[in-house]
């Protein structure tokens, strides 16, 4: 089994830390809807961005061709993910860094801290990074003394604000300009009393209270959106230079970096640096693009470190269907097309990673049984938006249904049969096994009825009945159980009085096709005015 | 040639006139449908609810009945009037029939993943046929239809993210003698329905059709066309449902673009007694 040549052991442990939703999503999602602030703010920010997206784009004649190398080059790296590791580590040693290995959220916070301690100093400056905020590292350093400041201007607002980021890119997309101002007024020490809400007189305020934390910081935290295996670099895409600051001054430099971001060759930059800032900000150039390999001496940090870290990551790469998941450049476009993500923002997802690539990769992480994560995959009508618009082809349709398959699986107890015997967890007594749902049992007669033209048939005899369920006005507007869930806000059409199957017999017998050509253009067929069998209208 | 019709079982079930509409289009073409009697559904419901053992004998009985017909030379090609039943029968019949090999179902039939992926590829949605394999272009001339009035047109997800349908569908309903398709803003946006999608997260549906039903009202149009009964189903049940509040309207109808089609001067489509589009203003001007 491949699993074996990829070096992952038969039950990859799951990944924790902030990978999970805390409540499920429908009410979650109930929740932020009734929020109309943050709705006119994600509504406004993900179209103007979509279109922005849309055309830089259509400008590249080679898009869907970019689009294909970066999907070869990812599965390319995962396919030899152990062997391109240990190269990375060799070239990042042999440059003066040094690697550490974290098999989870816990494992990696307890080394940067205690690399932080060696350096003597309680004050650390970070670089917004999605796999520090995974691992939860703010709230850990906090908790032992050690102050860590975000100086990503949206990161520092959701920071100073005690929030949570509701998008990867844009961690404050739900607070508007109004709520910043009074975010910095009452959080900020030294702040202009005067400040309004203007943008550029926010950047101003954000600025000049950074500056200190830059000039003063002994220690810096970052992630990487690449580490390149040939010559142990790693690289961080940013667009207002707070980045590039962290990556030189200090002394200490500690980087955290899923294992996943390891690519082959320094050339496989080509492709992602033309397909990230389109994708992410729509910009056709990335502003501020730092990339560092060890130590140079006299320049820069002279204590360098990074830390690889799995939490789930070789879970997820164990499940064939959805291992691409891992291909994911976190670049924000499939939450920006996402219909569900629009309307219900990032908080509803409970991750670190909302939106459609959420939906998939939080419960890969974990592994789908873990019960937190069991209402993400079913987070998304399956509109296909987040695919078309995925950089590395990413087809998360498809592993939102794999992944509800799992759970449908997991949550019923369902023998996986002997090809299912040595899935990972499967057998697990974390599984919930539950009493059929309403849902199960609606499914499971559907099954039935709707695998024989036959049974079909004669349970259509039944539409004279259900047609009497209508009201006066021809619709059904009330249904009982998980039928409430459509009447909430959608009316029914009465059923026609024959189904078409029953039409189409009577049609054969009163004139049957006889050799040879049009024949069965008979009288029946005569004109689209509605009969007998259908006045159940769309309405 | 002859076809096929796979009704799909919500039309077949609900809404028998559109696949009334499609037999008459086609036949009008000259072309002979055959309604294989075994078929019931594609199993996309169950499929994208993850309840795969449970698509297993819906799939099989449609992989089953509808190679049967084409093995014994009953007909050429299946069509069905859905981008997405068409899209499950392309795309996901093959993909449940590896699941059940992958994990050593008792049903798991070796052979279903390649017999499904033949019945798949000779399957085609019906503005696709119509465009694609029946060179029809011109609908008014080809297929005389016609019918006043003016007309929004959702282009369904599936049809078009799935199936690449393009503008095969919009080209057609715009070649209609009489019909004037109106733009609809955010027209490429989900309608919210996705099969169980619309009762597990009934809230986050519920607010994705309050949108399309108010750019579907805004446009003025007097109804709006699509590929697929079910979102129609879905825009239908909301505008329905608004219309309940803001009376005083005309009601707005939903479509399908075999209704469409099907309509001629001789016989146009009517609803309750009138023109199917007589609220629309176009509709009076002509
Ligand atoms: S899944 Fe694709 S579109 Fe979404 S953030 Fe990742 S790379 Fe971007």
């Amino acid at each position: 089994m491949s699993s074996v040549s990829l070096g992952i052991p038969a039950v990859p442990p799951r990944g924790f830390g902030n990978i999970s939703a805390v409540e499920p999503f429908p009410q979650a999602a109930h929740r932020e809807l009734g929020n109309a602030q943050l709705r006119e703010n994600l509504g406004h920010a993900t179209h103007t961005i979509r279109d922005k997206r849309l055309r830089v784009v259509s400008e590249l004649p080679d898009w869907q061709a970019l689009r294909d190398a970066g999907s070869a080059i990812k599965t390319e790296a995962m396919s030899r993910l152990p062997e391109l590791l240990t190269q990375f580590e060799e070239q990042f040693t042999a440059r003066g860094g040094t690697v550490h290995w974290a098999r989870d959220a816990a494992e990696a916070n307890r080394i940067v801290e205690g690399l932080i301690r060696e350096t003597g100093s309680d004050e650390v400056v970070k670089v917004k990074s999605m796999a520090t905020q995974e691992i939860g590292l703010n709230e850990y350093l906090e908790e032992r003394g050690i102050a860590a400041f975000e100086t990503d201007l949206a990161e520092l607002i959701v920071q100073l604000g005690h929030d949570k980021p509701s998008h990867i890119l844009v961690p404050a997309i739900h607070k508007n300009r109004t709520e910043i101002r009074d975010i910095f007024l009452r959080e900020m020490p030294d702040v202009d009393p005067a400040l309004t809400d203007e943008p550029r007189r926010l950047a101003m305020a954000a600025r000049a209270h950074l500056r200190r934390k830059f000039l003063s910081a002994k220690v810096a935290i970052s992630g990487a959106n690449f580490g390149i295996a040939e010559m142990g670099t790693l690289g961080v895409v940013e667009s207002e230079g707070n980045g590039r600051m962290c990556l030189t001054l200090p002394e200490t430099l500690i980087t955290v970096m899923g294992i996943e971001k390891v690519l082959p060759r320094a050339q496989d930059l080509e492709v992602f640096m033309q397909l990230l800032p389109r994708s992410s900000t729509g910009e056709r150039m990335n502003p501020y693009t730092s990339l560092w390999t060890g130590v140079t001496p006299g320049d820069g940090p002279q204590n360098v470190h990074v830390v690889l870290l799995d939490n789930g990551r070789t879970r997820a790469l164990a499940d064939r269907h959805g291992r691409s998941a891992l291909h994911c450049i976190r670049c924000s476009a499939c939450m920006n097309v996402c219909p569900v993500y629009e309307r219900t923002g990032g908080h509803a997802y409970g991750s670190t990673y909302p939106g459609p690539i959420g939906a998939i990769l939080s419960p890969l992480l974990t592994g789908v049984e873990a019960e937190e994560n069991s209402s993400l995959p079913y987070a998304s009508s399956l509109c296909g938006a987040c695919f078309d618009a995925c950089p590395v082809k990413i087809n998360i349709p498809e592993i939102l249904v794999h992944l509800r398959g799992e759970d449908v699986e997991a949550k019923h107890g369902r023998d996986a049969g002997p090809g299912g015997a040595d899935r990972a967890g499967a057998k697990s007594s974390g599984r919930r096994r539950g009493l059929p749902t309403q849902m199960d049992v609606a499914l499971g007669a559907a099954s039935w009825a709707l695998s024989s033209g036959d049974r079909l048939g004669l349970l259509e005899k039944g539409l004279p009945v259900a047609r009497a369920l209508a009201g006066r006005d021809g619709k059904i507007s009330r249904l009982p159980g998980l039928g409430a869930g459509w009447t909430q806000s959608r009316d029914i059409p009465a059923p026609p009085s024959e189904s078409f199957r029953s039409w189409w017999k009577k049609r054969q017998k009163d004139a049957p096709p006889a050799d040879g050509d049009g024949s069965t253009r008979g009288p029946a067929t005569g004109g689209a005015t509605s009969d007998g069998a259908t006045e159940g209208e769309a309405q | 040639m002859k076809i096929a019709l796979f009704a799909t079982c919500i039309v077949d079930a609900m809404y028998p006139r559109v696949a009334q509409a499609t037999v008459q289009i086609l036949e009008r073409l000259g072309h002979e449908v055959v309604f294989p009697a075994g078929q019931a559904c594609c199993g996309q419901m169950h499929l994208n609810s993850g309840y795969f053992r449970e698509a297993l004998p819906v799939v099989e009985n449609h992989v089953k009945t509808f190679e049967a017909g084409f093995d014994g030379g009953e007909y050429d090609v299946a069509v069905a009037p859905s981008g997405s039943c068409v899209a499950s029968v392309k795309h996901q019949h093959a993909m449940v029939a590896r699941w059940a090999v992958e994990k050593g179902e008792r049903r798991a039939d070796a052979t279903l993943e390649a017999r499904a992926a033949a019945v798949g590829d000779r399957t085609f949605e019906l503005a696709q046929l119509l465009t694609d394999v029946l060179g029809v272009t011109d609908a008014a001339a080809q297929l005389g239809s016609y019918l006043p009035g003016t007309i929004a047109y959702h282009p369904s997800c599936h049809g078009m993210r799935l199936l690449r349908l393009g503008d095969r569908q919009l080209n057609l309903l715009r070649s209609v003698e009489g019909l004037d398709v109106v733009d609809l803003p955010e027209a490429d946006q989900c309608c919210g329905f996705g099969g169980t999608f619309a009762v597990k997260n009934a809230d986050v549906s519920s607010a994705m059709l309050a949108d399309k039903v108010a750019n579907i009202c805004g446009t003025g149009a007097a109804a709006c066309a699509g590929g697929d009964a079910s979102c129609l189903m879905h825009i239908g049940g909301g505008l329905s449902r608004e219309q309940r509040t803001t009376a005083g309207d005309a009601p707005v109808r939903t479509l399908h673009l075999a209704e469409v089609l099907a309509s001629t001067r001789e016989h146009p489509l009517t609803f309750d007694g009138g023109l199917a589009l007589a609220g629309s203003p176009a509709g009076g001007a002509r």
